[in-house]
């Protein structure tokens, strides 16, 4: 019941913040956040569940669809629980950081924010394939809205950019999924499409694969991973402050999500055979993406690339399939979610304050703005992986799974631990070191975005200075994944 | 025929009982808003026997017609389109001077045809019933005479219809001369009997298919679509890609349902290259078009060709599917067409894109309403649309018909920028713009039946089991 109020709490809360719009412009960004802070109380509510470290933490379902066995069908566990407390947070993230960008049609505005978050949300929830494919469809039209509506000088072509690389992705899957539910009705003649009983269908080996990279692309279509990834750095350019907080923070981590929870546990077999090809793609993207990264001079786009480049070191921990590389990759998730969100902050507010995303025209803004540049400089080496922050636990976890596995391609992933610091200080010294580049006026954060980017740097540090709780609770569903694959051979 | 048979079929009776008091009424005063009146009880009327007798046991009237749950179900559907289609024509043509009684008249007579349809089992009664939708369609496309789109649209329509109605009687006279029968149970026996399939069997059925593949626009007997749309005045644009449509689908689709025509390996090959030509263009196509109408008149090719490979896939899961299908393409194609009409003025078609420009801070329950009829064209949860293209992958994912259902996957990827461009041109700021038209005054009814059918898209994509539990049964 708790599950399906998160979801409902943030739909009613998105109607609620467009209809109230009239009374007081701003009321939707209050009726908002309160809703987030709903769902927060929630989240504090069931992590005392998540404590006796075994089973699913919440599970819901009601019958929705019973012609084909559809089930609304919500289940957490320690993974679910932690993405959907980094979709709250950074939801409430974005209201704050839209409060001074967005100012007109507000109430759209919000009820597209929420709409997209309780997509998100029920995307970390559903254990039902159908309702999975629904919410997972439900968060790409607001999405495009969020884009194309309060986006940037080209932002409609990016938009819908960024809706057809996903829809066609996205009926792929669909087309997977129907095939498996028909398989597992060949098997046991009735319908169903919930996946604690699709993981017991039985396609034959060759099926399997082509299934199972049906899944894969849907997912490295969104995460993204070479060769998927043309979408990414446009919609980010083009997106509004908040949007590209939660498209990078959240959005991103459905698709690793959905590796983690659907292509490896349901199809085990064709996911360890395809894990070569996998691992490799995910270490091109981490490599390409930070010399992509090294190459810009727009700050958002910059920033887009690194995404590549951290999301790259997620399929690369997924697939390494043992414990070590796939906590790396949960970490990351989350710490990869708060650099990257405070990352596109900070670039929004530049562009606020200075008009423009170039860095070549940036500079000299530490004794303008000394906390700006402080939380740039935080951020700047987080995202670099320092030892101490989170983005370093999820990397070296990572990488320790990795070598167990495959030594070359860790040696030659572990190459980006030159090329990260090479863009993360290509950030500081463009923007605020040097000389000022013309005369302007720029207003250090106020008290609101600071307390947003405290939150951040906070969660960064406690992330990567005291790991051990996420890491225990993610480890029960983790090793649920490891104990259904095959023996190595 | 007598009056005892007649009752059995009760939409067609009273349909056909309405055609005559209406024809009656206007001979005594013309008066539009009274024909429109009678029309649309007699379809409520029609629509509320069909949907009550739903479960009813299937009876044959005549040789001709057989009146199953099938067949009453998209009577009833039928039926209620036509009410839809009503109301945009009753406000669309209240704007416009000139003697408009016999609009609804036609509306009605189009809709008998379409009702024959789709309960016919008999090669006579399905040739009775599309040269009376035809027929009328002809005059309906051109009721706006006084714009020249509109005449040349008609006459399009005419004569192509008319060379595909000589196929089609060419392959009903090959079929006749092999089998000796004209009722589809008859055929489907004659084929049973067979090892081999008949080549001029094959060959008539393949006529038969060529004059029908006219009728749903399929490529590459799409040529008039996009012509006849622009032209023809917007709700009745709505009709044709509805009801004219719908009922020669389901009409193939029983035909070849109840004679086992899917025997024929060598058709379903050709139905397979159709459907790929089909979506294919019909989503290139759209593409490259900038007027509304136009680009609706290519997503309705394309949609056209999804139903199609539900119709190759056959079996047990194909009527459900198709039916599911249809009845969410007719909603949202209807609304789609409903917002053009509710737009249209008396001098000016609403198909222009600049018209749509800023709809949604000028008039956001339009836009919203459009919006949503536009999702679920392109098939985005969670409207009724969505839950469509599902059923074509479950239909196709049973038949094995993977490379069509890739074909769809890239025809819904295309599909989407241009249904995507009409949303987004709607969320423009319309401030450096002014207003084309004042707010045409008073459409009720359209804005009546347009919300309905939103409420219907969404409730469908949302909780579709009532009617999956319908369509089942």
């Amino acid at each position: 019941m708790m599950l399906a109020m998160l979801i409902g709490i943030l739909f009613a809360g998105g109607l609620a913040a467009w209809f109230c719009e009239r009374l007081h412009p701003a009321a939707p960004a209050r009726v908002a956040l309160t809703a987030l802070a709903f769902d927060a109380v929630l989240l504090f509510m069931l992590y005392p569940l998540a404590a006796d470290n075994s089973a699913w933490i919440a599970d819901l379902k009601w019958q929705w669809i019973p012609r084909f066995g559809i089930g609304f069908h919500l289940a957490m566990d320690g993974v679910s629980l932690l993405l959907v407390t980094l979709a709250v947070l950074l939801g409430c993230v974005a209201v704050g950081c839209a409060r001074t960008e967005i100012r007109h049609r507000q109430g759209f505005f919000y009820f597209n924010l929420l709409f997209c978050l309780a997509g998100a949300v029920g995307v970390f929830l559903a254990m039902d394939l159908f309702l999975f494919f629904f919410c997972w469809e439900l968060m790409l039209a607001p999405m495009y809205f969020l884009i194309g509506i309060w986006g940037h000088e080209d932002s409609i072509r990016a938009a819908i950019k960024f809706f057809i690389f996903t829809q066609v992705g996205g009926l792929l899957m669909l087309l997977a999924i129907v095939a498996l539910a028909l398989i597992y009705h060949a098997d046991t003649g009735r319908y169903s499409f919930d996946y604690f009983d699709l993981l017991h269908a039985t396609p034959d080996p060759h099926t399997a694969f082509l299934l199972m990279l049906g899944f894969f692309v849907a997912f490295s279509v969104k995460l993204p991973a070479i060769p998927f990834h043309a979408w990414l750095p446009d919609a980010h350019t083009q997106a509004p402050t908040a949007g590209s907080v939660i498209l990078a923070g959240v959005m991103l981590k459905t698709g690793a999500y959905g590796l983690l929870r659907f292509t490896v546990p349901l199809f085990p077999d064709a996911a360890q055979q395809f894990a070569p090809v996998a691992m490799t793609l995910g270490a091109i993207s981490v490599l390409y993406g930070a010399v992509m990264a090294y190459a810009q001079s727009d700050l958002k786009r910059l920033i887009a690339y690194t995404s590549i480049s951290h999301m790259g070191f997620m399929l690369l921990g997924i697939f390494s399939l043992n414990l070590a590389a796939l906590q790396g990759s949960v970490v990351t998730m989350l710490a990869h979610g708060f650099s990257a969100a405070a990352l596109f902050m900070i670039a929004g507010a530049l562009q606020e304050r200075l008009h423009t995303r170039e860095m070549g025209k940036m500079g000299g803004l530490w004794p303008l703005a000394p906390r700006l540049s402080a939380i740039t400089l935080f951020f700047a080496i987080a995202s670099l992986g320092l030892p101490g922050l989170g983005n370093f636990i999820g990397e070296f976890l990572v990488l320790l799974g990795t070598f167990k596995v495959n030594a070359g391609l860790t040696a030659l992933t572990a190459l980006v631990l030159i090329l990260a610091p090479a863009y993360a200080l290509l950030i500081v010294r463009k923007t605020l070191h040097g000389p000022l580049s013309e005369a302007r006026q720029c207003a250090d954060f106020g008290s609101r975005q600071l307390l947003a980017l405290a939150i951040l740097m906070l969660a960064t540090l406690c992330l990567g200075l005291h790991p051990q709780p996420v890491l225990d609770l993610a480890q029960p569903s983790l090793l649920r994944i490891l104990q259904a694959m095959p023996p190595e051979t | 025929m007598d009056f005892q048979q007649l009752a059995a079929m009760p939409p067609i009776a009273i349909i056909a009982a309405t055609v005559l008091l209406t024809m009656l009424a206007i001979t005594v005063r013309r008066d539009f808003t009274l024909s429109c009146l009678l029309a649309g009880l007699g379809m409520a009327a029609a629509l509320a026997t069909a949907a009550t007798g739903l479960r009813d046991a299937a009876v044959q009237v005549t040789p001709l017609i057989v009146m199953d749950g099938y067949g009453r179900f998209y009577m009833a559907l039928l039926a209620a389109t036509g009410l839809a289609a009503l109301a945009f024509s009753h406000d669309y043509f209240k704007q416009r001077d000139g003697e408009n009684e016999e609009l609804p008249l036609l509306l009605l007579t189009a809709l008998l045809g379409g009702l024959v349809l789709v309960a016919s089992n008999h090669l006579a009664a399905f040739f009775i019933g599309l040269e009376t939708l035809s027929i009328s369609l002809f005059v309906l496309i051109a009721y706006s005479s006084d714009q020249d789109k509109s005449l040349e649209a008609a006459i399009k329509y005419l004569i192509l219809s008319g060379v595909s109605s000589a196929f089609l009687l060419m392959g009903m006279a090959f079929i006749y001369a092999r089998c000796g029968v004209l009722d589809f149970p008859g055929v489907g026996h004659y084929i049973a009997g067979r090892q081999h399939s008949d080549i001029m069997v094959l060959g008539g059925v393949m006529l038969v298919v060529a004059g029908m593949a006219f009728k749903l626009s399929l490529v590459p007997f799409h040529m008039w679509a996009a012509d006849v749309y622009q032209g023809a005045p917007a709700p009745v644009t709505a009709f044709i890609a509805t009801v004219s449509k719908g009922a020669v689908f389901i009409l193939l689709l029983r035909y070849f349902l109840s004679t086992g025509s899917y025997g024929h390996s060598q058709l379903l090959n050709v139905f397979s290259t159709i459907a790929v030509l089909t979506i294919l263009a019909g989503n290139l196509l759209a593409l490259q078009q900038q007027n509304i109408k136009r680009i609706l008149a290519y997503s309705s090719i394309a949609h056209l060709g999804y139903l199609t490979i539900i119709f190759i896939a056959g079996g047990n899961m194909a009527a459900e599917a198709a039916g599911f299908y249809l009845t969410a393409y007719f909603i949202s194609t209807l609304g789609a067409f409903g917002v053009v009409a509710i737009l249209s003025t008396a001098q000016t078609e609403a198909a222009e894109p600049a018209i749509y420009q800023g709809l949604f801070w000028r008039r956001p329950w339009l836009a919203a309403a459009f919006s949503v009829m536009l999702l679920s064209l392109a098939g985005i949860p969670p409207t009724a649309g969505f839950i469509g293209k599902f059923y074509v992958f479950v239909a196709g994912s049973d038949a094995k018909l993977w490379g069509l259902l890739l074909t769809l996957i890239i025809g819904s990827g295309l599909g989407l920028y241009y249904y995507l461009r009409i949303i987004v041109v709607m969320f423009l700021d319309a401030e450096n713009i002014a207003p084309p038209v004042c707010r045409p005054a008073g459409k009720r009814l359209s804005h009546a039946a347009l919300a309905i059918l939103t409420i219907l898209t969404v409730w469908l994509g949302i909780y579709p089991d009532y009617l999956m539990a319908l369509l089942q049964g």
